[in-house]
């Protein structure tokens, strides 16, 4: 086909070029019908709502005295904004404790499930991923129970052996407590497109290496990891935008802790509680903006990185 | 079709529709010096639907009588939520002036912040001048304006009282604590006698109990405010009073300070960690299902008091029915308004089967109402209790024009302290220079007294 096309360019002035350009069109036109129903949602629903934003976030409106251009000055506000940063430092610590643990524990699910040694594999595959398919806020819910300091289960357990349960809902723990949520969550969800792409690794390498004398964890080692860097690529730039924009866990945590949980605990609650609760639209477009730009900084570095190792 | 141009074209429309949409403005109704009866008659004849937002549950009862007496009005009820995401949700819909509701509950703290966006309906020319006598003063001061506008009509109130553990008090040879000071001394006979037992909870993220504490101290932080200008008072000898006591309380390890309406907190009320609830009107009913296995074992006492012989409370919680400017049937909305919350039939219904404690002089002085025993206090007469609270209420109180943050920034800075057992008191200053620094921003003026 191709080639067909080439020749036909070359052709130039041929009486076939009309009927050749009209058949390019048709299939332009068609391919335009194509992508036509994602596209409009994706600009009414994305686009326009995030220049909007931008646009929005340009003006200062008050309660008293009306709606000002200020130019770039929300920005400037966002960038010296203490309680912003802070929670920006919060989310990156959250995201270097959490991710990694992660990560690691859904990768060896995933080798584990995928040397078939483990009887009732599906069963178990299920169960990894069952938690996944509960709702976030149910599943906080839960955990916010299992958490409680007085009649929650672990405490009561404590109680019970004489000690005293942590309290996981402290100051200290919250952020641990919440890594460990995200943890329950996503661990499954992970192990899935890592577990997808071992399954895509052509078995000839395996039986080519069992030739050579390599044993399961040389084969995990030395196949299967490199194999993943695609897929582990993905689920890290999945986690970068998930543990920056963390909202629902602390959201729902508030109501059990809510002088530990500030109204800036993570960006994404920040702006969220400056636009609902103080009534800063224009503050908050500008926040949510600063904190894509972070996300934006951080997955390009992710892959810049990773890109330039893959090159070495 | 060059694909050139058609990206430019896509690239201009994406960029006007914005500017398209911040054009557009809003529809107000500009609100009549008077509306005469024939007009009313006249609109409450024409088929109209009224779209209602609220989270009373049952509200389709009341809504139903109001069909019955004008049949040409069909109206829509909407739950968007209860307090905070209904708020949020209303704003958006006021600001994007579209999709928001005819009429909506408000509760009384947050008249003035919708006020002063603008948002409501002076039900005065339609008729609600006339009815004020008909509520009890403190809840009617609290929905009039400066000028006699009349922002909602009330539905429901919350003077204060104090719910207490008769078992436990009688166990520990406690009497019931007229004053403040009592109740300190109690607190901590009790917490001696039982270390797993605290006389109360203070909630670090209940601003709504901690303002209706400063209101029964005579602090006013926000009294005088008008339109643009903001009085804040929060270092008041009043209000610093309130903040001494509970967080000397507090720091004396006296009193629980559990987050509450949460699992936690309805856990530690079924298992005895409380043995009071200090809490207002609607706290009866809703204390009878959030702890339905302490059923007689609860009794209902007036507020401990500042001054021994003094009889002083004030209110927590409770609802108002408003109308936004935004309607574009403003005669039937501020009329159903009025309906539901004077119509003897409806209000009787609230107060009957949705235990909403009624703002209506004839069903509080009604001895059907207020003689009926409850079972889960004894038999105590709760209802008649609170209606003699009721009359102790103080009528001045004025709340901020951004309430929500006001509450949230006393989480962060008094409700934090006494929390964690820090400088309450100093707290009370960290609380009024955020207070400052918002409303400056906002474009007040603030005045301190």
């Amino acid at each position: 086909m191709t080639t067909t096309t080439a020749d036909r360019r070359r052709q130039g002035t041929s009486p076939r070029t009309f009927t050749a350009h009209r058949h390019r069109r048709g299939r332009l036109v068609a391919g335009y019908m194509f992508v036509a129903p994602f596209m409009i949602v994706f600009v009414a629903m994305f686009l326009v709502p995030l220049l909007y934003a931008a646009y929005f976030s340009l003006f200062r409106e008050q309660l008293v005295g009306g709606n000002v251009f200020v130019g770039l000055e929300n920005y400037s506000r966002a960038f010296g904004d203490d309680q912003l940063w802070t929670g920006i430092g919060r989310v990156c610590l959250f995201f270097l404790i959490q991710v990694p643990i992660m990560l690691v524990a859904a990768l060896a699910f995933a080798l584990a499930l995928d040397t078939g040694l483990t009887r009732l594999k599906r069963t178990t595959r299920l169960g990894i991923f069952v938690p996944y398919a509960v709702p976030g806020v149910i599943a906080t819910l839960m955990w916010g129970f299992l958490y409680g300091p007085d009649f929650g289960p672990f405490a009561q357990l404590a109680d019970k052996i004489g000690l005293s349960a942590p309290d996981f809902l402290s100051q200290h723990l919250m952020l641990g407590s919440l890594a460990n949520i995200v943890f329950w969550e996503f661990t499954g969800y992970n192990m899935v497109i890592l577990y997808a792409a071992l399954r895509s690794v052509p078995t000839e390498i395996y039986e080519a290496a069992a030739v050579d004398g390599a044993g399961q964890w040389r084969i995990a080692w030395s196949i299967k990891i490199p194999a993943l860097r695609g897929a582990l690529a993905v689920c890290m730039i999945f986690s970068i935008i998930g543990s920056f924009q963390l909202f629902n866990e602390p959201q729902l945590m508030k109501s059990l802790a809510p002088t530990v949980i500030d109204d800036a605990y993570t960006p994404n609650l920040y702006a969220y509680n400056l636009a609902f609760v103080g009534q800063e639209y224009n503050y908050a477009a500008a926040v949510s903006f600063v904190l894509g730009l972070v996300i934006l900084a951080g997955s390009y570095a992710f892959m810049f990185a990773t890109n330039r190792r893959s090159r070495r | 079709m060059n694909p050139r141009f058609s990206r430019r074209t896509g690239l201009a429309a994406a960029l006007a529709g914005p500017l398209a949409l911040a054009a557009c403005g809003r529809h107000t109704v500009d609100p009549p010096k008077s509306v005469t009866q024939a007009e009313i008659d006249e609109a409450m004849r024409t088929p109209t639907e009224l779209n209602f937002w609220t989270w009373v549950p049952d509200i389709e009862k009341e809504v139903a009588l109001f069909q019955d007496a004008y049949p040409a009005i069909s109206v829509d009820v909407v739950n968007a939520g209860q307090g905070n995401p209904h708020y949020a949700k209303l704003r958006t819909a006021l600001r994007a002036g579209n999709g928001a509701p005819d009429i909506a509950q408000l509760e009384y703290q947050m008249i003035p912040s919708f006020v002063i966006t603008e948002d409501l309906l002076d039900l005065g020319p339609y008729g609600a001048s006339a009815i004020g006598d008909r509520f009890v003063e403190f809840a009617w001061s609290q929905v009039s304006g400066p000028n006699g506008e009349v922002w909602a009509v009330p539905q429901d109130t919350g003077p204060m009282g104090m719910l207490y553990r008769e078992d436990l008090f009688q166990a520990h040879g406690i009497d019931v604590p007229a004053t403040w000071d009592d109740f300190a001394a109690a607190a901590k006979r009790l917490h001696e006698a039982d270390p797993e037992v605290f006389l109360t909870n203070f909630s670090p993220s209940q601003g709504a109990f901690f303002a209706a504490m400063l209101w029964q101290a005579g602090a006013d932080p926000f009294g005088g405010s008008e339109g643009p200008d903001l009085n804040v008072d929060l270092t008041s000898p009043e209000a610093q009073k309130v903040a001494r006591y509970w967080g000397d309380l507090s720091e004396q390890d006296l009193i629980a300070v559990d987050a509450d309406f949460n699992d936690q907190w309805y856990q530690a009320l079924n298992k005895g960690k409380y043995a009071t609830w200090i809490a207002p009107a609607w706290a009866p009913t809703f204390l009878q299902s959030a702890a339905a296995s302490t059923s007689g074992l609860w009794r209902v006492a007036p507020l401990p008091q500042w001054e021994a012989g003094q009889q002083i409370s004030s209110n927590w919680g409770g609802s108002t029915s408003a109308v936004m400017a935004t309607t574009r049937n403003p005669i039937a909305a501020a009329v159903f308004a009025q309906f539901i919350n004077t119509d003897p039939k409806s209000t009787q219904t609230m107060a009957d089967e949705q235990s909403l404690y009624p703002p209506t002089k004839a069903i509080l002085e009604d001895p059907a109402f207020t003689g009926s025993k409850v079972e889960f206090y004894g038999g105590q007469e709760v209802n008649g209790l609170f209606a003699e609270i009721g009359a102790t209420v103080a009528p001045d109180f004025q709340w901020a024009p951004f309430q929500d943050k006001v509450y949230a920034d006393f989480t962060a800075t008094v409700g934090t302290a006494v929390a964690e057992k820090t400088d309450a008191v100093a707290a009370m200053e960290d609380w009024q220079r955020r207070i400052e620094e918002y409303a400056k921003y906002q474009g007040f003026t603030v005045r301190q007294p």
